[in-house]
């Protein structure tokens, strides 16, 4: 936020919570629907209908049922977002309901495709020379004016920050809302990610031959072969703790940790070592003041593509050292696929469901668990004591982030 | 109290490659020739639009060499001269050996349109035979990618997407990233590439702004010699505050601006008055340059080529201080101010 040379920085770091959170994907829309599904151990995909994947090697993901236009939305509104942003608007409602407010915060948000499809219509325009509708076409795709509307709508005013750190992007989002909020330089801010389905984007994992070819992701599998593509939205209020209790809000979860850093071993293949998401989690835990022994459950970024999983599993080897055997880990893309630049808070809004319902979400479809895990893959839906949990969301580029969330509220 | 710095600044312009041809442009209000985009639509039309573009590169020693930009796109390749220019090969090497950890923050508005719109074309063709090299390219933090990656530094990176604002949201992240003990230096860059499709979507809005590109990048640091940065304020969303004007009044009174003719304003204005209203409204009557009616509108690039060229025109002693500013076309307006030392 916003910087004056005749400031100080903050010397001292404040308590950060969540105080509400909303979820939309291919398993439900809300919190209740999302809660069950990954509770009984669901998988949610269909064969997409959005456009023609007809010639593609893959023909499913995890498609969402694209919810009514919530109550306090306008009409006109709601016909002019795309995709993606009424899935963020979804999810993004649902948080601030449950937070209980709304008016001035700063929204800090992650994507990675924005409004894709509208820019996918301007471009077959174009190339046919019409030019009847292409200003709204090309006004409408661009993720701003989308997030800007969102936020009329809403009822919430403050800075927009838009972050594009592809499959990072959503967990990057929260954790900029956490150091805002942590050094004080805001009181709360509504924080998420989301992607809808685009062709070019489906299209382009297909071409990296990324997509499973089955449609079943199997992360951590010997035999996995590939991910699947899914869509949604997860959106959080953080939250100082003292503008929390002033208010009387209800307290769902601490932030304890945030570390993010760069992988610059290829632009789509990580690390085999997993350097960079060692650093994160290291950071992470460190800021939360904890031990690897005492996360009680990592939601992986477990895309089941070979080479992430092997990166990951050493990753988390070399965090945990002798502890490893006890981490408890699984991929909820399983379940609903990858959702982009959606991934990292929708993952982080499943990692405040297991706190709330003190369960553990499956990596499902496992057939043959991978040579390379040393760690306890959770492959079915389980009762456990959580406390702490981590999610890892890792992106093209290198983008590497990891967030801590306690039940706790932090002292 | 905190001393942030700009100790280095780099561009890429439809003037050139580099500080001086951007400099001696605005100086001279010499507007770059124009080249033009020419395709041809499915039902057998023809469609030519006028672009200011970067000149072809002659000098390679411009960019670093690394295996990364050889496939990247011309909007990576701005980003790597402008950061390159920015940092110098001696603090170049520094980042690469380790000794240097340098934070990156990438902010675009377009993105990477030139290979989205050959992979989207080659995806209604035939998606089976899509090429698979052009994907990883289309993502809109590619470039700042290959930024981490050429200064082979593992510190944070960060890609924010916005309106032609966008750039002063990336100089409060680097600030804060800079205070929090989080990289050693930061560079701030905004890249933009044209293209047949952004230019002739740049057209909807009005055929009198000439579509270009570049890329403008400042280096900032604590504690080291150059321009300070005085305030980036908040950047005033049009949810908040949907009258421009009003909005540009927030921010400017934000800044503190005093027009005592010791201040240098480098504004957004592009030529069109429906566009340049805002800043219009201010009243002013110390020494300004509107940049995007010289080198043409660069969407994101414009607000970074902006600041360099403000930057380097206090480092020559034009000015005392100097005020930025850029009213967004869909998100917000933003601005910072800045003083000679």
């Amino acid at each position: 936020m916003a910087y004056r040379a005749d400031s100080s920085p903050a010397e001292k770091h404040r308590p950060v919570v969540i105080t509400g959170a909303g979820i939309v994907t291919s398993m439900g829309r809300g919190m209740a629907e999302n809660a069950d599904g990954f509770r009984a151990g669901r998988t949610a995909f269909r064969e997409v209908d959005l456009f023609d994947v007809s010639h593609q090697r893959t023909r499913t993901a995890g498609q969402a049922l694209l919810p009514e236009r919530p109550a306090g939305i306008g009409a006109r509104a709601w016909e002019r977002m795309d995709r993606g942003t009424r899935l963020a608007t979804f999810a993004a409602r649902e948080a601030l309901e449950e937070s209980g407010i709304a008016g001035r915060m700063p929204v800090i948000i992650g994507t990675s495709a924005g409004a894709m499809p509208l820019g996918e219509a301007f471009f077959r325009h174009a190339m046919a020379g019409e030019r009847r509708g292409q200003f709204r076409r090309v006004e409408c795709y661009q993720p701003q004016r989308q997030l800007t509307a969102m936020m009329r709508e809403l009822g919430v005013a403050g800075p927009l920050r838009i972050i594009s750190n592809a499959c990072a992007s959503g967990a990057n989002a929260i954790g900029h809302a956490f150091h805002l909020v942590r050094e004080g330089k805001a009181e709360r801010v509504l924080a998420g990610g989301y992607d809808g389905l685009a062709q070019l984007v489906f299209s382009g994992f297909d071409s990296l031959q990324a997509l499973s070819p089955g449609g079943i992701p199997r992360p951590f599998d010997a035999r996995r072969d590939g991910l699947a593509i899914g869509e949604g939205a997860g959106f959080v209020v953080v939250e100082s703790l003292d503008s929390a209790r002033a208010r009387g809000a209800k307290v769902r979860a601490g932030v304890l940790g945030y570390g993010a850093a760069t992988d610059v071993h290829h632009l789509t293949q990580p690390n085999p070592e997993g350097d960079a998401a060692l650093i994160t989690m290291t950071a992470a835990t460190r800021m939360a003041g904890l031990d690897p022994e005492d996360i009680d459950y990592i939601n992986s970024h477990g895309t089941g593509t070979p080479l992430n999983d092997v990166a990951e599993a050493a990753a988390v080897r070399r965090w945990a050292g002798k502890s490893v055997g006890g981490v408890k880990l699984s991929s909820t893309k399983s379940s609903i696929g990858h959702l982009l630049g959606g991934a990292g808070a929708v993952e982080s809004v499943i990692c405040l469901m297991t706190l709330e319902g003190q369960w553990l979400p499956g990596s499902l479809n496992v057939r043959e668990v991978d040579p390379v895990v040393e760690f306890d893959l959770v492959r079915e839906p389980r009762e456990a004591e959580v406390r702490h949990v981590l999610t890892n969301s890792f992106g093209f580029g290198g983008a590497n982030a990891t967030l801590v969330f306690g039940k706790e509220v932090p002292a | 109290m905190s001393r942030i710095v700009a100790s280095g600044l780099g561009a890429v312009s439809s003037a050139g490659w580099g500080i001086d041809p951007l400099l001696a442009a605005i100086d001279a209000g010499a507007v770059p020739a124009l080249s033009e985009f020419e395709r041809a639509t499915t039902d057998g039309g023809m469609i030519r639009t006028k672009v200011a573009r970067v000149p072809k590169l002659e000098d390679r020693a411009r960019l670093p060499r690394d295996p990364r930009l050889r496939r990247a796109s011309a909007v990576g390749k701005f980003a790597a001269a402008a950061v390159y220019e920015a940092l110098g090969p001696e603090r170049f090497e520094a980042v690469r050996s380790g000794r240097v950890r340098l934070g990156v923050v990438c902010t675009m508005m377009n993105g990477c349109v030139n290979y989205s719109n050959r992979f989207f074309g080659e995806v209604l063709a035939d998606p089976a035979t899509a090429s698979p090299i052009l994907f990883p390219e289309t993502v809109y933090n590619a470039p700042s990618s290959h930024l981490s990656a050429v200064t082979r530094c593992s510190a944070p990176n960060d890609t924010l997407v916005g309106d032609g604002a966008e750039f002063f949201t990336g100089l409060e992240l680097a600030a804060e990233w800079l205070e929090r003990g989080d990289c050693d230096l930061c560079a701030v860059v905004s890249p933009e590439e044209a293209d047949w499709l952004s230019a002739e979507a740049m057209n909807y809005y009005s055929p009198r702004m000439i579509p270009s590109e570049g890329a403008g990048a400042v280096v900032l640091e604590l504690d080291g010699d150059g321009p300070r940065l005085l305030a980036v304020p908040d950047a005033v969303n049009y949810a908040d505050e949907p009258d421009r004007p009003a909005a540009l009044d927030r921010v400017w009174k934000d800044m503190g601006v005093d027009d005592d003719g010791s201040v240098l304003w480098a504004d957004g204005r592009v030529g069109v008055a429906r566009f340049d209203a805002a800043e219009n409204s201010i009243p002013w009557t110390g020494p300004r340059f509107s940049l995007r009616t010289v080198l043409g509108e660069s969407l994101g690039a414009s607000a970074s080529l902006q600041t360099v060229a403000a930057l380097a025109k206090l480092r020559r002693g034009d000015a005392r201080k100097a005020v930025v500013t850029a009213v967004g076309g869909n998100e917000g307006v933003g601005g910072a101010l800045w003083s000679a030392s």
